[in-house]
């Protein structure tokens, strides 16, 4: 028998469908990661161009960063090396990488254009034109005019839409899946950028300390939006572990993983209605478990743990959230169907005939995909 | 210089919307105003007004998709800033054209699937009707909701010569383009906000909430609060813009198939928080892909069981299933007969002289002239399957002559179609082209005709195709309260 949950009483204006709700989920979230993305990839070019001269080059950056996006498959296939060029090419423009900014945005925006009618105008028109903008861009002039510029355009892009969202979107049920995307992919993030420093704080490097050094940890923290926030934290000089203590610990700073998964936390109780001193959902316990860990454990406890096991551990967590909570609210069959629907759905020509089409390899992806950046992917 | 300073061609085998000949003196008297104010809009002006509508259009994202293109690129829909306008006194004639003719294709559905009288008296030949690739035999003798099979219509109409409105096709499946109506009204608006007011141009707005209320007309009356959802194949569909925009103006949710499913004959759709029962679906989904279990079985857009449902009458359907066989381009001949018929009333709108294959006599007619016919495959749609004789080299005509030969239930020949051409700003100077309406008539407690429609425009010179997927545009389609 099917169960109408309160079929009266409720207009239907509060009825969610569940694809809305993912939708705004992966919306939100690849806006973020494209946000993330850029920051990561404007910071450590700053950085190189502030130590070109040095020779032999610090360890190589542009290695970790492919490592930490999870996608150094994907690089391997496309590219013999890693350098400047070939990194920020592959995180910033290839199409061929789902996690890419260019990809980022495209996603979200196919998310948006699904759930048009659900977004304010104001929301959408922010995420068309930096699609169209995008589209209009080739990669030469980009790197012409400097990526720079190109990475502000999408931090501020995603800036301006997170305002007008906050603006302009109702507080309802598709409100906490817009914070829920946003916030685990920052938390997911934040895990990465540390990660990609994890071997420093193993007690064998001996340049601890020394100007690079601290320029790479400044890095690190521009990385994450949090070099002015750790000032105001720390008086003193920049330390690796205190660096590292900041952006997993702090309760108030949004980025650190603390914070970030505080909410994803809250939001998990409203979600799934998880009120209860012992929840039911796998989900809930996780992030329970998550953040009693945040809350209780100190830097010493994760740095005798290992730091990459630590925040491997914790990037598996927030993954496994992710997934539970897409199958927990969403009843659809596997997604492997969607070129075949893609192309019925063009088929159907109101009005028109069917004409052929060649084969779809450009197609859009219309839904997220969680393992963009698998758990447990970055460096061993 | 100003819009309208070059010297403006016309052409006398053509009915021109603007002017009886190309000088001032020839404009017609509902454009005077226009005129004056195009006369004094500098070019560089009104450029500028151009560029601002078009960057609007896109970046709210108003396109359709386009498919034989690799990328699937969406585009937006030209558009042409100088409005055709049509004297209040024209349009009552119109719509009361339009409002007959639906009346009467409602009434030969009923019949069809019912009684078949008129298959009976002789009045159509019982094999076009049955053996119509849209007739739907599981559907005789079903009672659709209210009666009506056609809810949402959208009616094609050229004018000869002369100036006479005739109807080219009906569109009675999903009709689409409604949203750019009212879309391309927004964007006259802001481009030309002075003009409507003097003007007392009438508003298409309410497009939106008719629609709604003919909706609402299905569900079951003692609910206080129906679920009315529109039905779309999805975001890659070329019309996903419109379905959009109108389950937004409407207020309704945008369901796809995988959104909606049935229990114990009943539709629900999946929502965060459980199953919420679904009272009238307008769906802009082809009747072939509506329910795999019962149409086109690997159809994955459709909702297994939706049939069932609407057989059982938990559900109501707009459009109805099965309308297609009415708007059939062979059928179209026969509906000033079927208005005479069914309404004992004579046509107020004419349709295009048209030739039928399936007669001997007329289809002997078609094989000879075929070179000076424009000859259309029964059931397509979108300028394809479509020989314009006239235009067409000699292997086409051949081609088809060929194809007519070998299955002629198939196709129909009807005399070059005659659009009257409109002012329409190209290369930089106003140039005739040639445009057809398309206005929306909506069938609820009552049958009614949104004031305007969609009107296209063929953008390429001497062409009469006006279609969007053929290099088509559009116009804004003013319906004056007055006569000037």
């Amino acid at each position: 028998m099917p169960t109408p949950s309160s079929p009266s009483g409720r207009p239907p204006a509060t009825v969610m469908l569940s694809r809305v709700a993912h939708s705004l989920y992966w919306m939100s979230r690849y806006i973020e990661r494209a946000e993330d993305t850029a920051r990561l990839l404007d910071v450590n070019l700053q950085f190189l161009a502030d130590f070109q001269d040095l020779s032999p080059a610090p360890l190589n950056s542009w290695e970790s960063l492919i490592l930490s996006s999870g996608a150094q498959e994907e690089f391997r296939a496309l590219h013999p090396v890693a350098d400047s060029h070939r990194v920020t090419d592959f995180l910033a423009f290839e199409l061929r990488n789902p996690g890419s900014i260019l990809s980022c945005v495209y996603a979200a925006r196919e998310n948006a254009r699904m759930i048009r009618d659900q977004i304010s105008l104001e929301m959408w028109e922010v995420i068309n034109e930096l699609h169209l903008i995008l589209k209009s861009t080739s990669t030469e002039d980009v790197w012409r005019s400097g990526p720079q510029e190109f990475f502000n355009r999408i931090i501020r892009a995603s800036h301006l839409f997170q305002g007008l969202t906050d603006a302009t979107f109702p507080r309802n049920e598709g409100w906490e899946f817009i914070r829920f995307g946003k916030m685990l992919e920052r938390a997911d993030k934040t895990t990465r950028i540390l990660d990609v420093k994890y071997h420093v704080l193993l007690p064998s490097a001996n340049d601890v300390g020394g100007a690079i050094d601290t320029a790479q940890w400044q890095a690190v923290l521009r990385s994450a939006s949090a070099l002015d926030a750790y000032r105001h934290h720390h008086v003193r000089e920049v330390l690796p572990w205190k660096v590292a203590e900041f952006l997993i610990f702090s309760d108030t700073f949004p980025r650190s993983l603390h914070f970030c998964t505080a909410q994803v936390d809250d939001l998990l109780r409203r979600i799934l209605g998880e009120t209860a001193a012992r929840p039911r959902s796998h989900a809930a316990r996780a992030s329970r478990r998550l953040l009693g860990e945040l809350e209780s454990l100190s830097i010493n406890d994760v740095l005798r743990r290992g730091l990459h096991e630590f925040l491997v551990d914790s990037q598996a967590t927030l993954a496994a959230i992710s997934d539970e909570v897409a199958e927990t609210t969403m009843f659809y069959p596997a997604e492997s169907s969607l070129e075949d629907q893609q192309q019925q759905q063009q088929q159907l020509r109101e009005h028109a005939p069917a004409v052929r089409r060649r084969a779809s390899a450009a197609a859009p992806r219309a839904v997220g995909r969680p393992d963009a950046t698998p758990p447990g992917a970055s460096a061993t | 210089m100003s819009v309208i300073s070059a010297p403006y061609e016309t052409d006398s085998g053509f009915f021109d919307e603007m002017f009886t000949d190309g000088t001032a003196a020839g404009v017609r008297p509902h454009y005077r105003r226009l005129a004056d104010r195009l006369g004094n809009l500098p070019v560089t002006e009104f450029d500028q007004r151009r560029a601002a509508v078009d960057s609007a259009f896109l970046r709210r994202g108003v396109t359709f998709t386009v498919y034989n293109d690799a990328q699937g690129t969406e585009r937006i829909f030209p558009f042409d800033l100088i409005p055709r306008i049509i004297p209040g006194a024209e349009w009552r004639r119109i719509e009361a054209g339009l409002i007959q003719r639906l009346h009467a294709l409602n009434c030969f559905l009923d019949d069809i699937y019912h009684a078949q009288k008129v298959l009976k008296d002789g009045v159509v030949p019982a094999a076009l009707v049955l053996g119509a690739k849209h007739f739907r035999r599981e559907f005789m003798n079903f009672k659709v909701p209210r009666g009506i099979y056609v809810h949402v219509c959208g009616t094609d109409l050229i004018r000869d010569a002369q100036g006479n409105y005739l109807v080219l096709e009906d569109n009675l499946r999903c009709p689409s383009g409604a949203s750019y109506m009212i879309e391309n009204r927004a964007a006259m608006r802001r481009a030309f906000p002075q003009l409507f007011e003097s003007y007392g141009v009438r508003p298409v707005e309410g497009y939106a909430e008719q629609l709604l209320r003919a909706l609402l007309h299905l569900a079951p009356e003692h609910k206080e609060n129906p679920g009315v959802v529109l039905l779309t194949p999805g975001v890659h569909n070329s019309a996903y813009f419109e379905h959009c925009f109108l389950a937004r103006q409407m207020g309704i949710p945008i369901v796809e198939g995988r959104d909606l499913v049935v229990r114990e004959r009943r539709v629900y759709m999946r929502t965060t928080t459980g199953l919420q029962p679904v009272d009238v679906i307008y769906r802009r989904i082809d009747d072939d892909f509506l329910d795999p279990t019962v149409f086109r079985p690997d159809s994955m857009l459709g909702v297994p069981g939706l049939v069932n449902a609407y057989r059982a009458g938990t559900v109501a359907l707009a459009n109805s299933i099965g309308t297609g066989v009415a708007d059939d381009k062979v059928i179209y001949a026969y509906v000033p007969k079927l208005i005479r018929y069914y309404l004992g009333e004579e046509p107020i709108l004419p349709n295009v002289a048209t030739y039928l294959a399936s007669e001997p006599a007329d289809r002997r007619f078609i094989l000879d002239h075929i070179d000076r016919l424009v000859v259309k495959a029964a059931n397509e749609a979108g300028g394809y399957g479509m020989l314009i004789g006239p235009a067409a080299t000699k292997e086409e005509c051949a081609r088809f002559r060929a194809q007519v030969a070998a299955n002629p239930r198939n196709y129909i020949a009807q005399d070059p179609i005659m659009l009257s051409r409109s002012p329409t700003w190209c290369g930089g100077r106003l140039q005739g082209r040639h445009i057809d309406l398309r206005p929306y008539i909506l069938y609820g407690d009552k049958i009614t005709v949104t004031p305007g429609g969609l009107t296209r425009v063929a953008l390429r010179r001497g062409s009469l195709v006006v279609n969007s997927s053929q290099g088509g545009g559009s116009k804004d389609t003013w319906v004056l309260k007055g006569d000037e």
